[in-house]
């Protein structure tokens, strides 16, 4: 027997709550994804995705969290994991991303990307010394 | 023994809720994070200190707050909503935080909120460079990253 086949036995309030959260943790991945296509330039679109991997994430894992905690009658939870790791890993990707596409950008001289900041000159100094 | 007590807590409590919680796999957890907070401690991270626990929750009740609220206000851009052109720009904002965990959480922070990304940190000027989806007022974005999640991350490790 999958999950799937006692899901018939889902009470109606249930049914609805993971109903809600499915769509709304799929819906926002799914603008996400539209939005990363249609947007302009790579700045603007590195935002998109980040519905997908907050509230997108976010509302699925809930929907998950429910149905299964429902059927079995005690908690499941593990799928706080999944949550976890996917908010702590975006930001690697996207810092990499990102600072590839400046350093890209700064190298081509693009006059919409700002400078390197100016470092202070103490901060110069302890530089050398290092 | 134990170098990082706090992650070898963590691994096995994730290792007991993914694998179901018996005496067995109490065991057999244990012995994975013991080893694998031995391999963090090669690594030599630095060692995270943090000062107010009590203060966590509260952080975390504000960051997801936010993050609703953003994403509620990216899909309405998305959309062609907000009333105005909308205007996509770099900031730069300076920092007073130093601790490297703290301006990791603040680089998770600010990448999970949708509408704002963490792009480069540059720890000799001590200032980080985000770029900001709608970028209405700078000054907004400045004092929205510097009082509301800096300052209370400056209070959990100082």
């Amino acid at each position: 027997m999958t999950p799937l086949d006692h899901a018939a036995g889902l009470p109606a309030w249930a049914a609805i709550l993971v109903s809600v959260f499915l769509i709304i943790g799929a819906g926002l991945t799914v603008i996400g994804t539209i939005g990363f296509v249609r947007l302009p330039t790579f700045y603007e679109r590195i935002h998109a995705p980040t519905l997908g991997t907050s509230w997108g994430t976010g509302g699925i894992v809930m929907a998950s969290m429910i149905f299964f905690t429902v059927l079995a009658t005690r908690p499941v939870v593990h799928e706080i994991l999944i949550g976890i790791f996917v908010t702590v890993t975006t930001p690697v990707t996207l810092m990499l991303l990102a600072r590839a596409a400046l350093h890209r950008d700064r190298a081509e001289g693009n006059p919409d990307v700002p400078s390197e900041p100016p470092v202070p000159p103490s901060a110069a100094v302890q530089a050398e010394k290092a | 023994m134990l170098p990082y007590p706090l992650l070898s807590l963590s691994l096995v409590v994730m290792w007991l809720a993914l694998n179901g919680f018996t005496l067995g796999q109490l065991i057999l957890g244990s012995i994975v994070s013991v080893f694998a907070s031995w391999g963090m401690a090669a690594l030599r991270p630095s060692k995270p200190r943090i000062r107010k626990w009590h203060l966590l929750p509260k952080l975390l009740g504000i960051v997801l707050y936010d993050i609703v609220r953003s994403n509620i206000a990216v899909v309405s851009l998305l959309f062609g909503g907000g009333g105005h052109k909308r205007r996509s720009d770099f900031i730069t904002v300076p920092l007073d935080l130093k601790d490297p965990t703290g301006l990791a959480i603040l680089a998770v922070i600010v990448t999970s909120t949708p509408g704002t990304a963490w792009l480069e940190y540059n720890s000799l000027s001590s200032t980080v460079l985000i770029h900001v989806f709608d970028l209405v007022e700078e000054a907004e974005w400045q004092d929205l990253i510097k009082n509301r999640y800096e300052k209370l991350l400056m209070e959990i490790f100082t």
